[in-house]
């Protein structure tokens, strides 16, 4: 973990509701794909925890949905803002257990900390398949992005308005994968941890004091223990997931 | 430079800055990035008896200035810090450190007290008063003089480590709960714990946090804890360590003027992890400021007019 300070370099919506936001600085503390950071914003007590979707030696790609007012403030930012981040925080996605097939399942604003993930695997020699879930056509972003990688990609709205009518677990069902890594709401990984036939890695997303494991406000029951989303996770492995009740 | 030395219960400590209980694990998070030895002492996380998951999530809530939390006093129990959590500790941190101790009952507090008097790196064991008495219909130990006066009494019996009691501002006199502590033999008081609180979520029209209600912190109720803090040092003659919203060298200041001896930083390590590193390197240039050569000489300094 480090505390270092970045400039906004772009910020541009993707959808109505759903920006990114590329910035630059010191992006060595981050190590996994799956990482996020935690950011402070002027007005705001606690600071704000967004997935890396993408990073590189100067620049860090953040793709987030205004869903309140630190999101809301983060949509206005004009290029040459200088924001407060904590990076190199969570563990992020192991690569390790990918196999020849992985295939990567985002759902909404899950989505984006799957992008520097399927940089990883195709550099790795991995046949990528993505699937990307949205409600409906409006909402949908990154698809071409992640072809443009060299994945396989499928897009489901839960309207039928644009690609495979339904879940993403209803278009797990027409490929053929060696492990999976998904992201997105609960209901979800919920869905994605009953259907799929491997073994696989979730991110969560709980409500966070301070992001680095100080705290304890984050905590969630699993098989191997008590564990930090913020620390100990946000991925967890299939194998050690505790649904509560 | 001037000295921030001070005397906190019979031990000396390098300034007065103490990173609070809840805000800072048991350090090693924080010692990835800077040396925790810069710090006087730190209170670990509060331990029980019994290990605890604690509460439910959401535990956590944002506020205008501040945050509610609702954790519930998560930790391994008494036998797993000592065994697995103290010798990383050590590992970071040579100085005496403050054990915070919590219970739920009498007998819980002696226990879990009696324990932690065997480390030798235990300096002060700082006594949490504000959990819900099981055996007392669930009200806090901390809103009744005589439950307060009975867990002071109960671990005074199993130590000879200095006490503190930490109180709850959540009650109609904070001093009486004070002098009742300081009459059962408590060698120091810690105040203030966090204010009850709440915060709903208007789209769902629910509580933000699982539990509905929780501890506000943070800059917000730093004047109330202040008010809190003169009130008990005027009243006991023991030390105060005075804490609630303290988020630069100018608020260490101000508590100590109140009475402190020395100050606890919260809810401030969850948003800035350098704070209390750069609080202690602020203090010798705001000292200068108002041309003071030791930080001790200030505490009590505003007294009942």
């Amino acid at each position: 973990m480090k505390q270092s300070i970045f400039t906004v370099i772009s910020n541009t919506a993707l959808t109505d509701s759903v920006s990114e936001m590329v910035l630059s600085g010191d992006t060595s503390p981050i190590t996994a794909p799956g990482q996020f950071v935690n950011i402070r914003l002027d007005g705001l007590f606690l600071r704000r925890p967004i997935s890396v979707c993408d990073y590189d030696e100067q620049t860090l790609t953040l793709v987030y949905k205004a869903v309140g007012k630190g999101t809301e403030a983060m949509r206005t930012m004009e290029p040459g803002v200088r924001l407060d981040l904590l990076t190199g925080l969570g563990n992020g996605y192991d690569l390790s257990p990918a196999g020849e097939r992985p295939v990567l399942l985002g759902g909404g604003v899950g989505v984006p900390p799957l992008y520097h993930l399927a940089k990883k695997l195709l550099a790795q020699g991995k046949i990528v398949t993505v699937i990307l879930g949205f409600n409906t056509r409006n909402e949908i972003f990154y698809e071409e992005k992640f072809k443009a990688l060299g994945c396989d990609v499928l897009v489901t709205t839960v309207d039928g308005s644009y690609g495979i009518r339904g879940f993403v677990t209803d278009a797990l069902k027409l490929v053929p994968y060696s492990y999976f890594y998904t992201c997105g709401p609960e209901p979800m990984l919920k869905a994605v941890y009953r259907s799929a036939e491997t073994s696989g890695q979730m991110s969560f997303e709980e409500r966070m004091g301070c992001g680095f494991g100080a705290c304890m406000g984050c905590s969630c029951k699993t098989l191997t223990g008590f564990k930090r989303i913020c620390k100990d996770g946000p991925v967890m492995r299939k194998e050690e997931i505790l649904w509560e009740a | 430079m001037g000295s921030l030395r001070v005397n906190l219960c019979g031990i000396s400590l390098d300034n007065p800055v103490i990173p609070a209980s809840g805000t800072f694990g048991y350090g090693y998070e924080f010692a990835e990035l800077y040396d925790i030895n810069c710090l006087g002492t730190f209170s670990f996380k509060g331990t029980t008896r019994e290990p605890r998951f604690g509460n439910p999530t959401p535990r956590i809530a944002e506020c205008t200035a501040g945050m509610i939390n609702a954790v519930g006093l998560q930790n391994p129990g008494v036998e797993k810090v000592i065994s697995e959590e103290l010798p990383k500790l050590k590992a970071c941190f040579r100085k005496p450190v403050m054990a915070n101790v919590s219970g739920f009952s009498v007998d819980d507090y002696a226990y879990t007290c009696e324990k932690l008097d065997k480390e030798d790196q235990v300096g002060w064991l700082e006594v949490n008063v504000s959990c819900p008495n099981v055996h007392g219909g669930g009200m806090s130990f901390g809103t009744s003089p005589e439950a307060a006066a009975q867990v002071t009494r109960a671990v005074k019996a199993v130590t000879r480590k200095p006490v503190i009691l930490k109180l709850s501002p959540n009650v109609t006199d904070i001093v009486s709960v004070a002098k009742a502590c300081e009459d059962a033999g408590a060698d120091g008081i810690s105040l203030i714990n966090t204010l009850l609180g709440m915060r709903i979520d208007l789209r769902t029209r629910k509580p933000v946090i699982a539990n509905t209600m929780g501890g506000f912190s943070g800059p917000a109720i730093f004047p109330v804890a202040l008010r809190m803090v003169y009130q008990v040092a005027n009243a006991v003659k023991i030390p105060v360590v005075g804490m609630g919203g303290v988020s630069s060298a100018q608020d260490v200041m101000e508590m100590m003027l109140a009475g402190a001896t020395a100050v606890e930083i919260g809810a401030a390590n969850l948003v800035n992890p350098y704070i209390c590193r750069d609080i202690i390197r602020d203090l010798p240039e705001v000292m200068e400021i108002y041309h003071i050569n030791r930080l001790e000489e200030i505490i009590g300094g505003v007294k009942n007019g």
